[in-house]
C-alpha cells in the first residue's frame, strides 16, 4: 500500500482527526512551510519538534488560522478537519477556533477572576444562562486538573495564580468552549518542572477527549508524552512517525542527528 | 500523581521480573524432579516452556529501553531499571540450563543406565534455593539476603566437586559407563552454572541498592 493509500485510509477509519495537505506557507519572501502532508489522530497527542525556525510553531498555528493576521503571510495547500479544509472560503474562524483550541508558551490569563476567563469563550458563543456557565467553568476546571485548587477563589482574579495554575487555567478555558483539537505552543516552557509535569500528566488525560498537537522545544518532553513526532527541519516535514518508533529508530538521518542532540 | 505513566511502568517492569522469576524456579524445581524420577514427559514441558521464559526476557529488555529512551530515568530509577536490563540475561541463561538438564535427563533415561551418586540432587536443592533466594532479594530488595545467597556458591562449587570426583571413580571402575558419566557432570556442571548465574543476579541487586557492583561504585 502506497504512503497516499495508506493515508487516504486513515482518514475514511476516521483516525485521522486533521490533516494538511501539501500546506505551503511565505512570510514575504520566506518560505516557511514547504508542502507538508501530515496527520493529526484523534485521542493522541502528536508532538511537533526541531530547532529553532524550522516551521514547527508556523505549522501549528495554521491549523486554526492563527497566521491569518500575520503581514505578508500567503498560504496554499489545505488543512482538512472534519472533511472541510479550514481556509475554505465559508469557513467562519470564530467557529474554528471553537474547535480548535490554543495554549500558549506563556500564561496569558485575561485580567479578570478566574471564572470570567473561562466563562470568556462561552459567552463570546452566546451562552447567558448563569446555570450553564456555572457548569462549563467546572467542569473545564475539573479538566484541566485545577478545580479543587480554585474551586474557593473563582473571584479572585487569575492573575493573582501560581505560573503553573495559570496554564491550567489556559487550558482549562481552551476547554470551555468544547473543543475537538487543543494546539499547545510550548505550552512548559515557562514553567518549573513540577508545574511542567503537571501539565503532561493533564495531556495524558487530556488525549482521552481530545486530540493534541503540542510544539516542544524539549525532545525528552516529546518522548514522554506524545504517541506521535513529527520532525521539522528548514520548513520541511522531514518525518513523522509513531513516537516510539522515532525515537528507536528513525528513518531520516537528519532525525537521527536532531534527536541524539549532533545538531540544532 | 507525578508521572503516574512512568511509575505504573515501572511497576509493571517490576511484576514481570518477578513472573520471570517465578517461571526459572520452577524451570529448575520441575527439571530436577524429572532427573530424578526419569519423567520424559515433565522433561519435553521444560524444554518447551523454555521458549517463553526467552520471550519473557526480550519483553522485559524492551521495557527497559522504552523506559530509557521515553522517560529519561536517573538515580534509583537508572539502578533498577539497569538492574533488570542485566538480571533478565542471567535468568535466562539459567532457564537454558534447566531446559539442557532436562535434555540430558532425556538421554540418561533412555539409556536406561542411570546411576546417581545422590549428591547431583543435593546439589540441584542447593541451586535450586540459591536462585529463589537471589529472586526474593531482588522482589523485597534484600540486601542481606543477596549477599547471602552470594556466599553459598561456595556449598555448591563443593557438590561439584565431589561428583567430579564420584564421577571419575565410577568411570574407572567400569570404562563402559564413560558416557553416562560425562553426561552426569554435565548436569552437575549446569548446576554449577545456575548458582553462578544466582549469584550475578544478586549482585545486580545490591547495585540496584547502593550503586556498587562487585565491590566498585559504577553509579
Amino acid at each position: 500500500m502506497t504512503m497516499e493509500a495508506i493515508r487516504t485510509e486513515a482518514v475514511r477509519a476516521g483516525d485521522v482527526r486533521l490533516y494538511t495537505e501539501d500546506l505551503h506557507l511565505h512570510y514575504g519572501d520566506v518560505h516557511a512551510l514547504k508542502g507538508i502532508n501530515m496527520e493529526i489522530r484523534g485521542h493522541h497527542v502528536t508532538a511537533l519538534i526541531g530547532p529553532s525556525g524550522c516551521g514547527k510553531s508556523t505549522c501549528l498555528k495554521t491549523l486554526n488560522r492563527m497566521n491569518d493576521v500575520v503581514p505578508r503571510v500567503r498560504i496554499t495547500g489545505s488543512v482538512v478537519l472534519d472533511g472541510e479544509d479550514v481556509y475554505g472560503k465559508a469557513v467562519d474562524v470564530t467557529v474554528l477556533r471553537r474547535k480548535v483550541g490554543m495554549v500558549f508558551q506563556a500564561p496569558n490569563p485575561f485580567p479578570m477572576s478566574v471564572y470570567d476567563n473561562i466563562a470568556y469563550g462561552p459567552r463570546v458563543h452566546g451562552i447567558r444562562r448563569r446555570i450553564v456557565l456555572d457548569e462549563i467553568v467546572e467542569r473545564s476546571l475539573v479538566g484541566a486538573a485545577l478545580w479543587d485548587e480554585v474551586k474557593d477563589r473563582l473571584k479572585k482574579p487569575a492573575l493573582s495564580l501560581s505560573g503553573g495554575q495559570q496554564q491550567r487555567l489556559c487550558i482549562a478555558r481552551a476547554l470551555a468552549t468544547g473543543p475537538e483539537v487543543l494546539l499547545m505552543d510550548e505550552p512548559t516552557s515557562a514553567l518549573d518542572p513540577i508545574s511542567t509535569l503537571k501539565i503532561e500528566e493533564l495531556m495524558a488525560q487530556l488525549k482521552r477527549d481530545y486530540s493534541i498537537v503540542i510544539v516542544t522545544h524539549n525532545m525528552q518532553q516529546a518522548a514522554r508524552i506524545s504517541d506521535y513526532t513529527a520532525f521539522f527541519l528548514l520548513g520541511e516535514l522531514v518525518e513523522c512517525d509513531r513516537t516510539d518508533r522515532m525515537f528507536a529508530s528513525p528513518r531520516d538521518r537528519r532525525t537521527e542527528d536532531y534527536i541524539t542532540g549532533r545538531f540544532g | 500523581m507525578a508521572r503516574s505513566h512512568y511509575e505504573h511502568e515501572l511497576e509493571h517492569l517490576h511484576v514481570e521480573i518477578i513472573k520471570m522469576g517465578s517461571l526459572i524456579e520452577g524451570a529448575i524445581e520441575d527439571s530436577t524432579r524429572a532427573f530424578a524420577s526419569h519423567d520424559l514427559a515433565l522433561c519435553a514441558r521444560i524444554i518447551r516452556r523454555d521458549q517463553t521464559i526467552d520471550e519473557m526476557e526480550k519483553a522485559i529488555e524492551s521495557r527497559c529501553l522504552w523506559l530509557i529512551a521515553r522517560e529519561q530515568p536517573v538515580a534509583s530509577d537508572l539502578r533498577k531499571i539497569t538492574t533488570a536490563l542485566k538480571m533478565v540475561t542471567d535468568m535466562e541463561r539459567i532457564g537454558d540450563n534447566a531446559a539442557d538438564i532436562a535434555e540430558l535427563t532425556m538421554r540418561i533415561a533412555e539409556k536406561n543406565v542411570f546411576s546417581d551418586s545422590g549428591h547431583i540432587l543435593q546439589m540441584a536443592g542447593a541451586a535450586m534455593l540459591m536462585v529463589r533466594d537471589a529472586v526474593s532479594s531482588y522482589v523485597h530488595t534484600d540486601l542481606v539476603l543477596a549477599r547471602d545467597t552470594q556466599r553459598r556458591d561456595d556449598e555448591v562449587d563443593a557438590y561439584f566437586n565431589l561428583i567430579k570426583r564420584e564421577l571419575v571413580h565410577v568411570f574407572k571402575a567400569d570404562e563402559s559407563h564413560l558416557d553416562n558419566a560425562i553426561d552426569l557432570l554435565l548436569i552437575a556442571k549446569y548446576l554449577e552454572r545456575i548458582a553462578d548465574h544466582a549469584v550475578n543476579i544478586c549482585e545486580w541487586v545490591e547495585f540496584s541498592v547502593t550503586g556498587t557492583h562487585k565491590s566498585a561504585q559504577i553509579f
